[in-house]
């Protein structure tokens, strides 16, 4: 996975809360095997709904994604975030995120920028007319009418998104623990089932 | 010593190696494998040349495309899959774990059964264990006082890979529930009201210890309930402490240890539960005698309502996030402001899922159907097992003849109409009484319109055929 340190372009003022896992991506269309693809099933049912900003074409292709609190909510399903990543979205800000979808997020290289609600909703606002910018670097989203909101991220997964980093091959290079750790486990593996 | 929490005894005795940051490398115990989240994980190994670390401590279970029709035919044989993406994720699992060596229990296996069904009931779940899945209804297992989490499919790559976790430790939030739930109350109708109380994203960074008498006094099957329903609070993990009840019920399992090991691991288990003065970031108390037969309103599992209650009226509602969240709710359920719950025709039930698919949910739905008739305007009422074990558990009480002559069709085990992957879905814009755990648009087919509820509360849905409150059904 290559790094990112700033997202800029437009940005879809989604705004809704309580984004569920199912509503990113239904689950008639996880029936896949591999991770690409899912973009064109993102947002189903919201793309069905008269005047939607999925469907509004001053959007197509917008790296961020503005919505409102709890968004993720829902499933575990990565494919949610494989479905945003597939159409372009490289960010996403909310009022908050849940836990296992920021974490995916946060795996496939996609930005989790929570901000408080008075600044999304300004956001949500700027966005219809502008096009707005999230930096790593700064850790701000900024706007060009200088609107600027500083947000914070985990400091590992900074560095990991600026880095693209392999999660697996820095676990790995703990083997020397994992295996002491195994040969004192507490909880014994399994009897055959 | 700092007194601790539960939680905190379980995240201690897995620390593989500590960063600087805060972050931590987790062991992780238990691994449960399905066919949906899973095939990319296998995908990404195979690209990197990588195996599985500890095929030993994986368990595979097939569960939410399989069809809950009859699976083989008359030659013995497996009947086809007809919908080819779900044949195709089924036979990817079967290849992925002939690859890795990976323990699988098959379509045609008599364990098989909704993975958080088959891990307690076949002793794969312990306390004190860290058990994951490629499923945000893992946290089902904190029940047995696992310490249990869904996680996406990066992170099952992970666990295949190395066994472990890297992760920040949550916050901890106390959900304490005294007094006694009433007659006709669940362990289902109560997490309906925890997370009424607390909403949606109530538990987000948190991870819930379930304490309290209500909870001490509960079986394993209700606490599964309970803990399974964490993350529709927002909170990835929720946990009971392990006691004599959760050792009577593990204790003989085929896959939990026995002899010495046993006896080791019972007198650790006894030291887990959450030290007196240990503090909990945030704490909640609840009365259970508030506690009324619940259902859901909306389209999140927030949006509850006591069975003698209304449907909410939007603008009552405080912000004005909240009043168009709720409109756009109504409208898709097809409900107006004032309605009485209780008035509330339904067309299709389904009783099953990873929250209520267990024996002790089966009696309490037959105890409501016994004498009684599925309604005329049912157009389909299921009862779906959560695992062959249980299947077969409930044809030994007779419960399956209960429900065949009451009108109910009496299935093979999976996930089912929960979330619609199998061939049974509710229809757009019909309504559904549910025992599953998620409301959400199109969850149940595209259109379709989910109330949730217990499993007593369903059997009375179907015999009313509408929202019924089953106190005035069962006496008693």
């Amino acid at each position: 996975m290559s790094g990112v340190t700033r997202i800029a372009g437009r940005a879809y003022p989604f705004g809704r809360r309580n984004v569920d896992t199912d509503v990113i991506i239904p689950a008639r269309h996880l029936k896949t095997l591999t991770r690409a693809g899912l973009g064109r099933h993102a947002f189903e049912a919201v793309r069905a709904e008269p005047g939607n900003v999925f469907e509004d074409p001053a959007f197509a292709g917008a790296p961020i994604l503005i919505a409102g609190d709890n968004f993720g909510c829902g499933s575990s399903r990565e494919h949610a975030v494989w479905a945003l990543a597939d159409m372009g979205v490289k960010a996403v800000i909310a009022p908050s995120f849940s836990d296992i979808f920021a974490g995916n997020a946060f795996k496939n290289g996609i930005v989790t920028v929570a901000l408080d609600q008075a600044a999304v909703d300004r956001l949500l606002a700027l966005a219809r007319e502008h096009e707005l910018t999230v930096d790593l670097a700064t850790m701000t989203v900024t706007s060009p009418l200088q609107d600027r909101f500083p947000f914070v991220l985990d400091p590992f997964r900074r560095d990991c998104l600026m880095s693209g980093l392999d999660e697996i091959a820095l676990t790995l290079s703990s083997e020397a623990a994992i295996s002491a750790y195994e040969a004192g486990a507490i909880i014994p593996p399994p009897e055959k089932a | 010593m700092k007194p601790r929490t539960l939680y905190e005894k379980i995240w201690d005795a897995h620390v593989v190696e500590r960063r600087e940051d805060g972050t931590c490398l987790i062991y992780i115990d238990r691994h449960l494998v399905h066919e949906v989240t899973s095939p990319q994980a296998f995908e990404g190994l195979r690209h990197a040349g990588r195996g599985v670390r500890r095929p030993d401590l994986t368990l595979a279970v097939p569960d939410h495309n399989v069809p809950t029709t009859p699976r083989v035919g008359p030659d013995g044989r497996l009947l086809p899959i007809a919908d080819p993406a779900s044949a195709g994720q089924l036979a990817a699992l079967d290849r992925n774990v002939a690859e890795f060596g990976i323990p699988c229990l098959g379509m045609t296996d008599a364990r098989q059964g909704i993975v958080h069904v088959v891990g307690p009931e076949l002793g794969f779940t312990l306390p004190g264990a860290t058990l994951v899945c490629g499923d945000s209804h893992s946290a089902a297992h904190g029940a047995l006082g696992a310490l249990a989490f869904g996680i996406g499919t990066s992170e099952i790559e992970h666990v295949l890979a190395t066994q472990t976790l890297l992760l920040r430790p949550a916050r901890t939030m106390e959900v304490r529930v005294e007094g006694r739930l009433g007659f006709g109350v669940s362990p289902k109708d109560l997490i309906l009201a925890i997370i009424g109380r607390i909403g949606a994203a109530g538990g987000t960074g948190h991870v819930i210890e379930y304490r309290g008498r209500v909870f001490e006094e509960m079986s394993i099957e209700g606490r599964l309930t309970v803990a399974n329903m964490s993350i529709e609070a927002g909170a990835r993990s929720g946990l009971v402490a392990p006691d004599e009840t959760t050792f009577a019920y593990l204790k003989g399992r085929p896959m939990a240890p026995g002899g010495e090991a046993w006896d080791r691991l019972e007198r650790w288990w006894r030291t887990l539960p959450t030290d007196p003065g240990a503090s909990f970031d945030r704490s909640v108390a609840i009365d259970a005698d508030e506690i009324a037969p619940s259902v859901t309103w909306g389209t999140s599992p927030e949006d509850v309502v006591p069975i003698t209650g209304v449907v909410p009226d939007p603008d009552e509602f405080e912000d004005a996030e909240k009043r168009e969240a709720a409109r756009k709710s109504l409208d898709y359920m097809g409900l107006s402001p004032g309605t009485q719950m209780r008035d509330v025709k339904v067309e299709h039930v389904f009783i099953g899922s990873c929250t209520n698919s267990r024996i002790e949910d089966l009696r309490a739905a037959a105890l409501v159907a016994r004498d009684r008739r599925v309604a005329p305007d049912i157009r389909q009422a299921l009862v779906v097992p959560g695992s062959g074990l249980v299947k077969r558990q409930a044809e030994a009480e007779g419960l399956d003849r209960i429900f065949i002559e009451a009108g109910f069709e009496w299935r093979e085990p999976g996930c089912s109409m929960c979330l619609a992957m199998n061939p049974d879905k509710v229809p757009p814009g019909e309504r559904c009484a549910s025992t599953s755990n998620r409301n959400f648009v199109g969850r149940q087919g595209p259109g379709a319109r989910t109330h949730l509820m217990s499993p007593a509360m369903a059997a009375a849905a179907a015999v009313t055929g509408r929202l019924a409150d089953v106190r005035e059904l069962v006496t008693a």
